[in-house]
């Protein structure tokens, strides 16, 4: 180093410089590293793919779901019975949100009771909120694998939530907050558009 | 002319040009290792015999595989009824899939009863959970891959893991598929990664790993240093090259480990539902999750930790704790000895236990949860943290024996 100092190197000047495009080459290093990460976000394409979706209810039975495909997730469509939608508010005290207080789980409009526009037709994301597996459809009261206590409603297979015919979640499971419903609205009484809200609902 | 390493002609050529020698000395020929490795020192080769088959095989695959989510598992099949021997280097692949976990685990097991974590080796021991880090994500993302309905559904269950984190998690889901469900973007991306990212940080860290081995010296199952006793030319007394006698031994433990492995390709590649599950054999619907969702076995214990706690954000973290806690092992140790051989029955019992645990775990990750399945999970998830959180304290307290100066061989 010695030699090095008889040079008349200036220690201090070297390492501002140093330290000086140490800097300044990171903020580089950071500023090209953004466009790989962006990169990684959902195309245009697959922003552009979530086209509304009708369904037609009209030959739906009473207890019965039919499934539809929107934005790749599988939206459920369940026309409830009167005996459904009356036990609905006694099950309250079993459910961690049975007001449907988490805003982000469904629209304005289906924040109540039953959690839909007209109290017949529940319309759903049928994905969990756990894991997002695609919880079963299971009306039967008090089956045999579910318990006496079963009054129908959704089960996921995969890490056992249960959900009641609101999409609402039970206490003591892995699922957090209630099923989400989506956008949605009546075109006619007998069509249902998902992936859009009205006002006029 | 003779170079520093003495030799001449065309290799004295290249010797003046490129460590081609001092390599083949530092890493093979003059690499002393203990001369009383017994079976438990096979896995370490043989998972670098598994890598290369993967590799091999993988390149192959790659070559008629189509990574889109209108053709993927079409392609598989095609590979397997149509391209010449596809069915076998797709089973070779698949089935070193598994291997690869066996031997990873039976190497790590030894370190866990030898003590091979322990200082100096430390930071070979974080090099091997980076590799079996690394590994697990190659794994999961190469198991996509065939677009099977378990494929698909495992790696919607495993993404949102992600989505428990607090404030970000969702974004951080969207992040990762490229869309708002998996779909083909997640394919495409995973496809990328498990060929060329992966792969790539996986070489790294095994070169990482084999290195850092090479210079402080192999661990042995006694634990004792073999480097404390050297003879008048400075090479360990209980040291033998690495080159000729464990690489014959080595060849020995390949050609035992080729004949379970083609017994397996050839015999039983699916494993009865545990290689290859039953559910990967129906393309991957969106719309409909299979009854029963397992991951393949070797994910089986931590998914059964996850399982164990009932809260979404806690299974997570319970979970990514089993797996961090690994890395902590070389501090957490606090016994005077390494090996399993002269330590006493306190650290005996605890391994046996933590062995136990993990295990059933490992059982009850693969089936449908119950009440009293989880509470058995919740059990063994407790042992398995108590192993290590309580390690400072037993190992500090178990009565050890008398490490000897030289390694015992019969």
């Amino acid at each position: 180093m010695s030699s090095f100092a008889a040079d008349n190197i200036d220690i201090q000047r070297r390492r501002f410089l140093t330290a000086a495009a140490t800097v300044v080459g990171g903020v580089g290093v950071a500023y090209l590293a953004a466009p790989f990460l962006i990169s990684w976000s959902p195309s245009e394409r697959a922003q552009a793919a979530g086209a509304p979706v009708e369904v037609d209810i009209s030959k739906l039975e009473p207890g019965q779901l039919v499934t539809v495909e929107w934005r790749g997730k599988p939206v459920w469509v369940v026309r409830r019975t009167e005996k459904q939608l009356e036990e609905l508010p006694t099950l309250d005290e079993q459910l961690r949100d049975p007001y449907s207080e988490v805003a982000t789980q469904q629209p304005p409009y289906a924040q109540n009771q039953d959690r839909s526009l007209k109290p017949e037709y529940l319309v759903m994301i049928g994905i969990c909120t756990h894991l997002g597996c695609s919880p079963t459809y299971r009306p039967e009261v008090a089956p045999e694998d579910l318990g006496a206590s079963w009054r129908g409603g959704f089960f996921c297979p995969c890490h056992g939530s249960r959900f009641d015919m609101a999409g609402r979640v039970y206490k003591s499971v892995p699922a957090p907050t209630n099923m989400p419903v989506p956008p949605h609205n009546y075109v006619t009484d007998t069509r249902i558009v998902v992936g859009v809200d009205t006002e006029t609902a | 002319m003779a170079n520093t390493q003495g030799t001449t002609g065309l290799l004295g050529w290249i010797d003046d040009r490129f460590p081609l020698t001092k390599m083949w000395r530092e890493h093979m020929g003059a690499y002393y290792a203990p001369k009383n490795f017994n079976i438990w020192y096979y896995f370490g080769a043989l998972s670098l015999l598994v890598l290369i088959n993967q590799i091999v095989t993988g390149v192959w695959l790659t070559m008629s595989y189509k990574p889109s989510a209108a053709e993927a598992f079409a392609s598989v099949e095609y590979i397997m009824r149509d391209v010449p021997w596809g069915w076998l280097i797709r089973y070779m692949h698949s089935t070193g899939a598994s291997a690869f976990f066996i031997v990873v685990y039976l190497h790590m097991y030894r370190g866990l009863l030898y003590g091979s974590y322990k200082g100096p080796r430390e930071l070979i021991w974080i090099f091997g959970c980076l590799i079996y880090v690394a590994l697990m994500a190659e794994a999961f993302m190469g198991y996509l891959l065939p677009w099977g309905q378990m494929s698909y559904w495992g790696a919607q269950v495993i993404i949102s893991l992600f989505g428990a984190i607090p404030g970000i998690g969702d974004d951080l889901t969207l992040w990762i598929r490229g869309d708002y469900v998996v779909s083909d973007a997640t394919l495409n991306r995973f496809f990328a990664l498990h060929v060329i990212a992966l792969p790539i940080v996986l070489l790294g860290l095994v070169v990482a790993h084999i290195l850092a081995l090479h210079e402080v010296g192999s661990n042995n199952p006694d634990g004792v240093e073999i480097k404390k006793k050297k003879d008048e030319n400075g090479i360990p007394l209980d040291g033998i090259p690495f080159h000729p006698y464990y690489s014959v031994k080595d060849l020995f433990g390949f050609s035992v480990f080729f004949l379970f492995f083609a017994l397996v390709v050839f015999f039983a590649p699916e494993m009865g539902g545990y290689f290859l599950e039953h559910a990967n054999f129906v393309p991957a619907d969106p719309l409909k999750t299979p009854t029963h969702i397992a991951p393949v076995w070797y994910f089986t214990p931590f998914y059964a930790i996850l399982r164990a706690v009932p809260d979404k954000l806690g299974g997570v973290i319970a979970m990514g704790g089993a797996i961090v806690v690994l890395f902590l092992l070389p501090w957490l140790d606090r016994s005077p000895v390494k090996s399993i051989r002269y330590r006493g029955n306190i650290y005996k019992g605890a391994l046996a236990a933590f062995t136990v645990a993990f295990l059933i775990l490992g059982y009850l990750g693969a089936l449908p949860p119950s009440p009293g399945r989880t509470l058995l999970a919740q059990i063994c998830s407790l042992v398995y943290f108590l192993f290590f959180f309580l390690m400072p304290i037993y190992t500090k307290m178990d009565t050890t024996k008398a490490v000897p100066e030289r390694v015992t061989y019969k």
